[in-house]
C-alpha cells in the first residue's frame, strides 16, 4: 500500500477501516519527508516526536470510538506562519527564528480536534511576502515537477510538500494569491475561502484585511473536507463570521447543469501565456459539455488591482510588523547603545530585503501628506473592484480564469525585478481585495512539462458553487504526479 | 516620483529601520519605481466613491467586561530576549 500516494480522505478511510494505524501513516509521512527534503526543502520544522506522540493519542481515541472524522489520524503540514504551541513558528524570518509560541492558531486547533496529526511547518516567503518562496530565511523551496524552478509562493512549502507527496495535505494562507498560485505551480488544488470564513487567530499577520487560511491538497474533495473542519466562528477573531453553511463536502456533486460561468475577456490579454489561455478555455468547454452555460464578459478594473493591493497590503504590513521590536519575542541585536538603536538594529538585522521594501512603502503611503493620495485612493479603488465583481455575480455563478500569467518560473528569475514579480499576481489579488472565495486546480501541462492551473471565483460565502464546479471539472481529468514522484511510488 | 535622501531618512524613522548607504540607494530606486507604478490609480475617477475598508458590513463586537483569562505572565515572557523580575528587560531609556 503506497500510503503517501493516497489522498487525505482515502488515507483517513484506511485508518478508520483499520487497514493502517495513525502511527503507521505518520511514520510513512515522516519517512517521505526524510527522503525528499534534500531535494525540495518544503519544511522549516519537522516535529517528529510530537507528530508520533499525537498519532498515538489519536489512534487510542479512534480505537475508543471517540474520533471518527474523515481526517482522524491523517498527517498534515501547516505553513510556518500559524502558531503551534511548543513548536518553532518563524514565518521563515530571521526575526522569529527563535520564536516558540505558547498557544495554537484556531484553525490548527480545529484540525487537532478532528484528529489530524501536525507533522511540521512548511517553508514560505518571509512573512508571506513574495510569490516564489525564495525570500525565506531558511533557503528556497524547489518545485517537485522541476527542482530548477520555484514552487510559487508564498505557501510554496505547503504546495511542494503536497505535490512531492511528503504529506497528503497542508494548510496555507492567502493574502494576494499565496495559496492559489503555488497550488497552480505545483499541480495541486487549493482554496482561498471568503474573508471571515476561517479564524485568523494565531495566524501571524501580514495584511489583516486580506489574509485567509485555506487548504492545499491533491484534489477538491480533500480541500472541501479540510475547509469544513477549519471553518468555524471564533470570537477571538473579530472579523470571523458566524455561518451555518460550512458543510462544504455536501457540494461535492458532479453536476453543473445550468451553472452560469463568466469568462472575463480582459483576463485573456497579451500578458497571458497562450498555452494557459488554451487550457482555461478547455476547462470552459469541459464544463459546457456537462451542461454549464459559458459566456465571455468584461469584468473591468483588472489593471488597477495590483497597484491598489500593494498599497493596502504594504500599509497593513508596516503597521502589523511594528510589533517586532526585539523586546517581547524574536531576535534582538547583540550590540546597541540605547532603546531606539536596539529597535532599529534588531529590525534591520532581522528582516530580509523584500520585507523591508514593503515596510518602507507602507510607512510612506500612510505618512502625513501622502495618506489620502495613496492609501485612501487605494481603498476607493478597492470599492470599485468590489463593485465590478458584484455586477458580474448578478449574471454569473462563478468567474473562470487563469491563476497566473505563466507556469512556474526558473529559480532566481523573479527577485531582480520586484514590479515584474508583482504583476504575476494580476488574477489573484483582486479576489482578496473583494474578499471572495477562489479555488485553484490543475487543468493541463505546458510544453516544458509544468502544470497549468485554473481559477474559479465565487460570490462571497458561496464556496459551495466553486467546489461543485471544480469537482465536476476534476472528474474529467486524472490526477497527474511529477515524474520524480511517480518513479518513487513504484 | 523622485525620492530624496530626506524622504528615505524620514521613512526610515517611521519604519524603525536602519539602512546601509547601499540599501538606502536601492530603497530610493525601489520606492520611486513602485510609486510611479501605483500612480496608475490616478487614472481612476473616484469622485464620490467611499473608501472601503471591509467588503461586507462588520458590526462592533461587544462582550461583557469580565476577566476570562488567568495570569499569563509566565507564558508571555517565555519568548522575551531578556527579562527581569517578571518584566521585559530593555536598554536604559532615560537618565
Amino acid at each position: 500500500m503506497n500510503l503517501m500516494g493516497m489522498t487525505a480522505v482515502e488515507l483517513g478511510k484506511a485508518i478508520k477501516d483499520g487497514q493502517v494505524s495513525a502511527v503507521e501513516a505518520t511514520q510513512a509521512c515522516l519517512d517521505s519527508i526524510e527522503a525528499c527534503e534534500k531535494d525540495y526543502n518544503s519544511f522549516v520544522t519537522v516535529d517528529r516526536e510530537g507528530a508520533l506522540a499525537q498519532a498515538e493519542e489519536v489512534q487510542k481515541k479512534i480505537d475508543a470510538g471517540e474520533l471518527s472524522g474523515p481526517l482522524a489520524g491523517v498527517p498534515i503540514a501547516i505553513k510556518d506562519n500559524m502558531c503551534q504551541e511548543g513548536v518553532q513558528t518563524s514565518c521563515s524570518s530571521k526575526i522569529l527564528s527563535n520564536f516558540v509560541p505558547t498557544y495554537t492558531a484556531e484553525a490548527v486547533v480545529k484540525l487537532q480536534e478532528a484528529g489530524a496529526v501536525i507533522v511540521g511547518h512548511t517553508n514560505m516567503d518571509e512573512f508571506a511576502m513574495g510569490s516564489t518562496t525564495e525570500t525565506s530565511y531558511f533557503g528556497e523551496t524547489k518545485n517537485p515537477w522541476d527542482t530548477g524552478r520555484v514552487p510559487g509562493g508564498s505557501s510554496g512549502g505547503s504546495a511542494a510538500a503536497v505535490a512531492g507527496e511528503e504529506v497528503p495535505c497542508a494548510l496555507g494562507s492567502d493574502t494576494g494569491g499565496s495559496i492559489r498560485q503555488p497550488a497552480s505551480f505545483c499541480g495541486v488544488t487549493g482554496i482561498k475561502p471568503t474573508y471571515g470564513r476561517v479564524s485568523r487567530y494565531g495566524l501571524i499577520a501580514y495584511g489583516s484585511s486580506l489574509d485567509q487560511i485555506g487548504p492545499l491538497a491533491k484534489n477538491v474533495e480533500d480541500c472541501a473536507t479540510i475547509l469544513e473542519i477549519i471553518s468555524q466562528y471564533d470570537k477571538k477573531d473579530s472579523t470571523s463570521v458566524n455561518r451555518d453553511d460550512n458543510d462544504f463536502t455536501s457540494a461535492l456533486v458532479d453536476d453543473v447543469k445550468g451553472l452560469k460561468i463568466g469568462l472575463p475577456r480582459d483576463y485573456f490579454t497579451e500578458g497571458l501565456e497562450p498555452e494557459i489561455k488554451e487550457a482555461v478555455y478547455g476547462v470552459a468547454e469541459a464544463l459546457k459539455a456537462k451542461g454549464a452555460i459559458v459566456e465571455e464578459f468584461d469584468l473591468g478594473m483588472v489593471e488597477y488591482a495590483i497597484p491598489a493591493y500593494y498599497i493596502i497590503a504594504s500599509a497593513e504590513a508596516s503597521s502589523n510588523l511594528e510589533r517586532f521590536d526585539g523586546v517581547k519575542y524574536g531576535y534582538r541585536t547583540s550590540e546597541y547603545t540605547d532603546l531606539h538603536n536596539m529597535y532599529k538594529k534588531s529590525r534591520s538585522e532581522g528582516f530580509g530585503p523584500e520585507v523591508k521594501r514593503r515596510i518602507m512603502l507602507g510607512s510612506f503611503v500612510l505618512s502625513s501628506g501622502y495618506y489620502d493620495a495613496y492609501y485612501v485612493k487605494a481603498l476607493k479603488a478597492k470599492a470599485l473592484i468590489k463593485q465590478a465583481y458584484d455586477k458580474a455575480f448578478e449574471k454569473y455563478d462563478i468567474i473562470l480564469g487563469p491563476v497566473a500569467p505563466t507556469t512556474a518560473l526558473k529559480m532566481g528569475e523573479s527577485l531582480s525585478d520586484p514590479i515584474k514579480m508583482y504583476l504575476g499576481d494580476v488574477y489573484t489579488v483582486p479576489v482578496n481585495l473583494a474578499g471572495l472565495p477562489g479555488i485553484s486546480l490543475p487543468c493541463g501541462i505546458d510544453k516544458d512539462g509544468m502544470p497549468i492551473g485554473v481559477q474559479m471565483v465565487g460570490d462571497a460565502f458561496d464556496e459551495k458553487t466553486i467546489i461543485r464546479a471544480a469537482y465536476a471539472f476534476e472528474k474529467t481529468r486524472e490526477y497527474k504526479r511529477p515524474a520524480q514522484v511517480s518513479e518513487r511510488g513504484l | 516620483m523622485t525620492i530624496t535622501d530626506e524622504t528615505i531618512d524620514y521613512v526610515g524613522i517611521l519604519a524603525k529601520l536602519e539602512l546601509s548607504p547601499e540599501e538606502k540607494e536601492q530603497a530610493k530606486k525601489d520606492m520611486s519605481d513602485m510609486l510611479d507604478y501605483v500612480s496608475k490609480l490616478n487614472e481612476l475617477d473616484t469622485e464620490g466613491v467611499e473608501a472601503m475598508s471591509h467588503t461586507f458590513p462588520y458590526n462592533n463586537v461587544f462582550r461583557e467586561d469580565v476577566v476570562t483569562n488567568g495570569d499569563d505572565r509566565e507564558n508571555m515572557l517565555k519568548n522575551a530576549p531578556e527579562q527581569k523580575d517578571g518584566c521585559y528587560k530593555v536598554p536604559k531609556t532615560f537618565d
